[in-house]
């Protein structure tokens, strides 16, 4: 891709964890054809697969009649990806932390976390009549966000 | 996800191959464990070379393995982690929590 291009791809989903993996890979080609290298590729499927599997599982709570819709649009280095649902929302505020000890041992609540570790930012917002969309923004000119782990 | 077991002197060792994600090979883990520890089997080595993909759902069931082995009097230790695997772990400081070994033999001896 040449720098001035712009790419925009959408895709919306019945609200099942099957369909997860079709966005994780649109991400994951989308990247890899931007030049992006397979691990820094992958860690940003996962952030869209987080992503996807919160809208289905706590935005749409699981029924498949609800909707996931997705687009991502590249222009230049820049990759915007928005991951929209037809929930109620909740308060990005509440989140926990996964790594307060008190929560270390916990069963979930880690998506968002990863999320936020392999994109370069993560926001919210809420539509007045229902609705989430969660918008992350990557520059495939960088590593891959968890590069500094590696001893 | 598909889980084979057999057993080296007192350890339960537990292959795992596939993915282990939202939905799917989540839950099988939780089942095979549970198995496991309600047949009496609670020194258990996961060997996780096989596993493709893992979630965040994948790390959360790992833990609750981890949990419910431990609450049973057990040891859930970890063999042959995959290197994204190894970095979920790291950036969670879940690493911290779990013993991890790269070689079968030495990992049998430590339980």
């Amino acid at each position: 891709m040449e720098r001035g291009d712009t790419e925009r791809i959408e895709i919306t989903i019945s609200s099942r964890f099957e369909n997860i993996e079709l966005v994780q890979v649109i991400a994951e080609h989308l990247c890899e054809n931007a030049g992006v290298d397979e691990d820094g590729s992958h860690w940003i499927g996962m952030a869209v697969r987080e992503a996807v599997a919160n809208a289905i599982k706590h935005g749409n709570k699981l029924d498949a009649r609800k909707k996931v819709n997705a687009t991502f649009e590249l222009a230049g280095a820049e990759l915007e990806i928005r991951i929209s649902d037809e929930g109620e929302g909740f308060d990005p505020n509440n989140v926990s932390d996964p790594l307060n000890p008190q929560n270390l041992m916990k069963t979930s609540g880690r998506g968002i976390f990863y999320m936020k570790t392999f994109m370069d930012q993560v926001s919210y917002s809420f539509q007045p009549g229902g609705g989430t969309s969660l918008v992350m923004t990557k520059n495939l000119a960088k590593g891959s966000g968890i590069a500094s782990t590696k001893a | 996800m598909k889980a084979t077991t057999r057993t080296v002197e007192n350890v339960e060792i537990i292959s795992l191959q596939g993915k282990i994600t939202i939905g799917a090979g989540d839950t099988q883990l939780r089942e095979v464990i549970s198995n496991s520890v309600n047949a009496g089997k609670t020194n258990i080595l996961l060997d996780l070379s096989g596993v493709t993909t893992i979630d965040s759902s994948g790390i959360g069931e790992l833990v609750g393995s981890y949990t419910t082995v431990t609450n049973r009097g057990g040891k859930l230790k970890l063999l042959h982690l995959p290197a994204k695997l190894n970095e979920l772990l790291h950036v969670t400081q879940l690493i911290t929590v779990f013993e991890v070994y790269e070689n079968e033999r030495e990992a049998v001896s430590s339980f």
